[in-house]
């Protein structure tokens, strides 16, 4: 049986924040009707989750589910068990027009921990990310200086983000450059 | 001569000395010097030369705006051009050379063009160098490169030493300025919880204030900034930055802030400059304001500056211009000058005031310091070439009969001053003329507007016309409490501090001294130094029709360059005005563009160099591929390899080797750059009969089928192969670079016409890790690794299945774009690389060879398979290409159709593709035109077709090409010309378009 890797294989940088690519991730790209209860229920059913507010994320016991436009949601799970939720996901919304498809292998992970997370993302993303105005469990979908790119914050001091494999690399080194620990910005 | 003095110096710290270099010579400096204020305590008055006459120039004023002392500064990877020495920060072994000179500043041979000014004009090169014109390919352009230009460019070998970087900040109201107004706003504001960032371009905070004296709240001027920074410090909904200059405005409170991190500390690491991109909801321009020159003959010897610059190096630096400063002024404020001077221990001869009736109460202070006065007075002209020497006095209603003559070493003018009114102009505000003071200041009631028509920038303090201390803080207050309002927010009912200043008499406007200067000296009056603008030059543009400022500007060169006139805008154009015979605000100012000083390249492109200067895409394999001799080829942002060169290989071998070992026996290809676009609903078929031309809802699951995608206007855009995953669901594969691109115009289709029919599409192109097996031995290596039936039967030609191979699983589509027997492997792309190294090892014995894009083309082309991209340029239809087979005639529409059916897409004219042979058996020229008879209007060759893809087939042992051809299906075996870029012919005949296996035995077994 073959052994998957991550795009990165967990590479790690120490500097204003840990930069660590967060290993395999599964994530399930779901459109479909967010105001079908179907919907819901499949998706309290792979996630443990109620559907998010409009640019938020919700967080529970089995992964999360984050907004990602008005037809679409990005769930989180165990990357092992991606695949058999989004065939359970289609499966359960068979009756109503939906796409459920595994995009696990299609996106990178990053984690970024440390005190100066929403300073680092400032640089490369033109979002105001004051405390306050970006909250925890907020998502954004935007960019990441050339590339698109979606975070979140799970604390006041660690930040999720992904962005398509192919750029990994890229998106890797932007992170670490604006991390230089002598970039220190001390704005927020 | 200028000299340290024995005390003095605010921001300067006598403790440590700093060594740095001018011209390669080590002079010493204090910490907290600019090197403006270094060389003139080293006396270096003489700091350049200027640009069109090399006249000897010197330090002139103590900030921005200084249009003289530019310099090449640093060395090798850190060498910049034109920095300005009042606004650089003096650092220990900072290396500095003056500019335009040739061979050295003391001896310049370009000082030849003073002699000759008279002949050098404004205008001079627009007349001069028209005509002839073969003379300015060969010795106009060569003389004026030359010549031209201020600093050198950095060496074209080096690489900026240093890291930049951007940040986005927004706030609810920016300052621009930290001045003693931008202070008061940001309190005002501050305390009313607004966020504010307070933005200031100096290392220092206060502005001019602690120089010029008075008293805020009973202390100094020094001591309130002192006490508002610790009480704003305190305050956490307020950000200060020092070294961050407002460079510009743009719409919807968009603010460039320039951050000079290291500059004055470029060992200390980190990034060099930051670009700050500040979304504001308000803006409030704390900028201050700038002193003008008086035009006198002479006001550009070194020596001559401005009365505020030389209280700065006073006060600030504790450096003095001149032992001997004559104040020449139309107003009261370089009295303040004269006083410094005084109390420093310095002599100042005479104070020349302009006006007939005097100052006012700083005149009485210097008289009773025991100053001569001479009033109603002005400068005839200023003695000396490298230094001052003498001033001349004159009458200032006359023409410039000398009264008296001075000796002394510097001149501190003052011709007034204008409020900074940059980036209140930027996006829109306008400016009104204030007669009074004889300035343009900002019309509040113009002021720039956002989306809403509301107002979102204001000018307070001197910026905003209000030059009195007191008035200067209360307008802030004002200003800031009215942004507050416009914010919503409900400002504290505090009063501004009170403020204690001598009152001061009213200026006479003074835009030439004397006011009758007779011609020759006008001719040595300048107005622009950096430029070398004179009086007389302006007069002659306004003589010769120009009577725009505009055109003005661009035809005597004014305002022009590093410094965009900030010391020589208002007097240029009041000359203008005055040769035109008309009003000032007539006249009216030139455009103020952003930014406000030169910003660095590197600041522009923040983080974006070296490794990530662009993003790179690079497949599960890329890392083998780097590690196998990968030759590089550009295909979107993808890396491809264009072949895999071993050692002792050209180019050109490695990529015969893998079509031969791919066309004899195995070959594979990393295909994972291929668009994977997911289609998904139960109008999923009919929205694919509408994409593509061919029929797609015929597609049974389980199947693929090769299809075409037009443009609204015909012209074919992408192709691939369409495979039917159920019937509601289709994976579209597209070609490497359209794969966004599709995906975008499948979206754009279903938001904005089809936005009610149930399709969903998600781009799973980097989900898939995805490999052709390519060859004779392509089905045995499969057969070797197992898990899955790919026999001829169970896996027919344009089949696909699911399965595992080898434990991975995987999806594989039996589909070719070589010939061969061929099937494409989707694994996901996490196993890829694993996948990838399954296949060459377990391939070994079959010599399985990975191959690159070159092959892939040459055997593409072998097969007569189009290339998009190659055959199609955005103006071919398929029908130009023989796809008519692919263009379903039973659709009612599709995407193109119609466009297909005017009658220029129906010409039989229309070029048309075949294959092309040449004679001789060598490879045409890539895209040769083929040659008819005659020619067409221009006197060119007449065309009848030309090459869209030629290659050298390995397979063959011969050129083949393809090629578009007038009325070529019907001219097979006809032998055509093709013209060589060295005017020569290659002979080439007419073929069918498949050079290779044209039965399909190879691929269908």
């Amino acid at each position: 049986m073959s052994e998957a890797t991550s795009v990165l294989n967990k590479a790690r940088f120490d500097g204003l924040v840990t930069v660590e690519e967060a290993g395999l991730q599964g994530m399930i790209t779901l459109r479909g009707d967010l105001s079908s209860s179907a919907l819901a229920g499949a998706v309290k059913a792979a996630t443990g989750c109620a559907l998010p507010d409009r640019r938020r994320i919700v967080h529970g016991a089995e992964g999360a589910v984050g907004w990602m436009s008005p037809d679409e949601l990005l769930l989180l799970c165990p990357y092992g068990e991606a695949a058999a939720k989004a065939a359970a996901l289609a499966d359960a919304l068979s009756g109503e027009h939906a796409l459920a498809v595994n995009v696990s292998d299609a996106r990178a992970f990053f984690r970024l921990s440390g005190g100066a997370v929403r300073e680092v993302i400032a640089k490369l993303a033109p979002v105001d990310m004051a405390p306050g105005v970006f909250a925890v469990g907020e998502l954004r979908r935007s960019r990441l200086a050339q590339v698109a790119g979606a975070f979140w914050l799970t604390d006041e001091t660690t930040a999720q983000l992904v962005c398509f494999r192919s750029v990994a690399g890229y998106v890797n080194d932007l992170l670490c450059t604006a991390a230089d620990p002598k970039a220190r910005v001390g704005f927020f | 001569m200028s000299t340290r003095l024995a005390t003095g110096g605010r921001l300067t710290d006598r403790s440590q000395q700093i060594k740095f270099t001018f011209n390669g010579k080590w002079l010493r400096g204090l910490k907290g010097d600019t090197l403006a204020s270094a060389l003139l305590a080293n006396d270096q008055m003489l700091v350049g030369r200027s640009f069109k006459y090399h006249r000897p120039r010197g330090i002139v004023a103590s900030g921005a705006e200084e249009p003289n002392a530019l310099v090449n500064l640093g060395k090798g990877a850190r060498f910049e051009p034109n920095q300005r020495a009042t606004t650089t920060e003096l650092f220990d072994g900072l290396a500095a050379a003056s500019q335009n000179h040739w061979p050295s500043l003391e001896y310049d041979v370009g000082a030849v063009n003073n002699a000759l000014s008279r002949f050098l004009p404004a205008g001079f090169y627009y007349k001069m160098f028209m005509h002839p014109r073969p003379l300015w390919k060969h010795v106009y352009e060569p003389f004026i490169r030359q010549s031209a230009g201020l600093g050198k460019a950095p060496d074209a070998e080096t690489r900026d030493a240093d890291r930049y970087e951007h940040f986005y900040a927004f706030v609810d109201l920016l300052i621009v300025g930290g001045g003693v107004a931008g202070l008061q706003a940001a309190l005002t504001a501050g305390a009313a919880g607004a966020k504010v960032l307070l933005i200031e371009q100096d290392a220092h905070w206060g502005g001019r204030a602690p120089v010029d004296g008075g008293e805020i709240d009973g202390v100094t001027p020094e001591d309130w900034v002192k006490k508002a920074l610790e009480a704003l410090e305190k305050m956490g909904n307020v950000r200060l930055r020092t070294r961050t200059m407002g460079a510009g405005v743009y719409d919807h409170g968009y603010v460039l802030g320039y951050e000079r991190l290291t500059d004055h500390a470029p060992d200390q690491g980190g990034p060099r400059h930051r670009l700050w991109r500040i979304r504001a909801r308000q803006i409030i321009t704390a900028t201050g304001a700038i002193e003008r020159p008086l035009s006198f003959a002479g006001n550009d010897i070194p020596g001559v500056m401005l009365a505020s610059a030389v209280r700065d190096y006073v006060v600030n630096y504790g450096v003095s211009p001149g032992d001997r400063t004559v104040v020449v002024t139309n107003n009261d404020d370089a009295y303040r000058t004269a006083l410094t001077l005084k109390k420093a221990g310095l002599e100042v001869p005479a104070i020349i005031d302009a006006r007939t009736s005097g100052g006012g109460a700083l005149m009485e202070e210097a008289k009773a310091l025991g100053i001569r006065v001479e009033t109603g007075r002005g400068i005839a002209n200023v003695r000396g070439l490298k230094r001052v020497i003498s001033v001349q006095i004159c009458a200032q209603a006359g023409e410039g009969a000398v009264l008296d003559e001075i000796h002394c070493d510097a001149v501190a003018m003052s011709g007034g001053w204008s409020p900074v009114v940059h980036l209140w102009s930027h996006c829109g505000g306008k400016l009104t003329w204030d007669a009074q003071n004889a300035f343009f200041r900002p019309d509040a009631s113009r002021a720039p507007t956002g989306h809403d028509g509301a107002p979102f920038v204001a000018a307070a303090g001197s910026a905003n016309g209000h030059m009195h201390l007191n008035t200067s803080l209360q307008d802030a207050n004002t200003i800031a409490k009215s942004t507050l309002a416009a914010l919503g927010l409900a400002p504290k009912t505090e009063a501004a501090p009170q403020a204690a200043a001598p009152d001061e008499a009213p200026l006479e406007p003074v835009w030439l001294m004397p006011q009758g200067a007779a011609r020759k000296l006008r001719a040595k009056a300048w107005l622009d130094y950096q430029n070398d603008v004179k009086v007389t030059d302006v007069q002659l543009a306004a003589q010769e029709g120009f009577e725009s400022v505009e055109h003005t500007k661009r035809y005597t060169t004014l305002g022009m360059a590093t410094d965009q006139g900030k010391l020589s805008n208002i007097n240029g154009l009041a000359t203008l005005s005055h040769a035109l015979g008309e009003d000032i605000p007539q006249v009216g100012t030139t455009t103020f563009r952003p930014p406000y000083t030169p910003i660095s390249m590197g600041a522009i492109a923040g983080e974006a160099r070296g490794d990530i200067f662009q993003p790179i895409r690079k497949t599960p394999m890329h890392d083998w591929h780097a590690a196998n001799g990968a030759d590089w080829e550009p295909v979107g942002h993808w890396r491809r390899p264009y072949c895999f060169q071993r050692d002792g290989e050209s180019i050109e071998g490695a990529v015969h080797r893998e079509v031969r070992a791919t066309r004899d026996s195995l070959g594979l290809l990393d295909a994972s750059t291929l668009g994977k676009i997911l289609v998904k609903g139960p109008d999923a078929a009919k929205f694919l009969d509408m994409l593509y031309t061919n029929m797609m809802s015929s597609l049974k699951p389980g199947k693929c089928r090769y299809g075409l995608m037009c443009s609204e206007n015909g012209f074919l855009t992408d192709d691939g192969v369409v495979a039917r995953i159920d019937d509601e669901t289709f994976l579209c594969h597209t070609t490497t670079g359209g794969a966004d691109r599709i995906h975008a115009h499948m979206e754009e289709w279903l938001q904005t016409e089809w936005w009610d029919w149930k399709v969903y599409t998600a781009n799973l192109t980097e989900q898939f890790a995805q490999i052709a097996v390519v060859g004779p031995n392509a089905r045995k290596l499969l057969e070797k690794l197992g898990g899955m039936d790919v026999s001829a039967e169970a896996l027919p030609f344009m089949g696909w299945a699911d399965g595992t191979l080898g434990g991975f699983p995987c999806r594989v589509y039996r589909i070719s774009f070589s010939g061969e027997l061929s099937y494409e492997i989707a694994v996901p792309a996490n196993t890829g690389r694993a996948f990838w190294d399954r296949l060459l090892a377990d391939g070994a014995e079959w010599g399985a060879t990975p191959y690159g894009t070159e092959a892939l083309h040459i055997m593409r082309a072998e097969k007569g398979f189009i290339m998009i991209g190659d055959e199609t340029d955005g103006t071919i239809i398929p029908q130009d290409l023989g796809l008519d087979w692919a263009i379903s005639k039973k659709k009612e529409d599709y995407l193109g159709k119609r466009a297909q059916q005017r009658s220029h897409m129906t010409d039989p004219a229309r070029w048309k593709l075949v294959g092309l042979e040449t004679t001789d058996g060598s490879v045409l020229p890539d895209g040769a035109y083929a040659v008819a008879e005659g020619h067409n209007a221009n006197g060119q060759l007449n065309t009848q077709g030309r090459v869209t893809s030629t290659y050298f087939s390995p397979t063959l042992g011969k050129g083949i090409a393809m090629g578009l051809v007038l009325n070529g299906p019907d001219r097979m075996g006809e032998v055509i010309e093709f013209a060589r870029t060295d005017g020569g012919r290659v002979k080439a005949k007419i073929v069918s378009p498949v050079f290779f296996d044209p039965n399909g035995d190879k691929q269908n077994v």
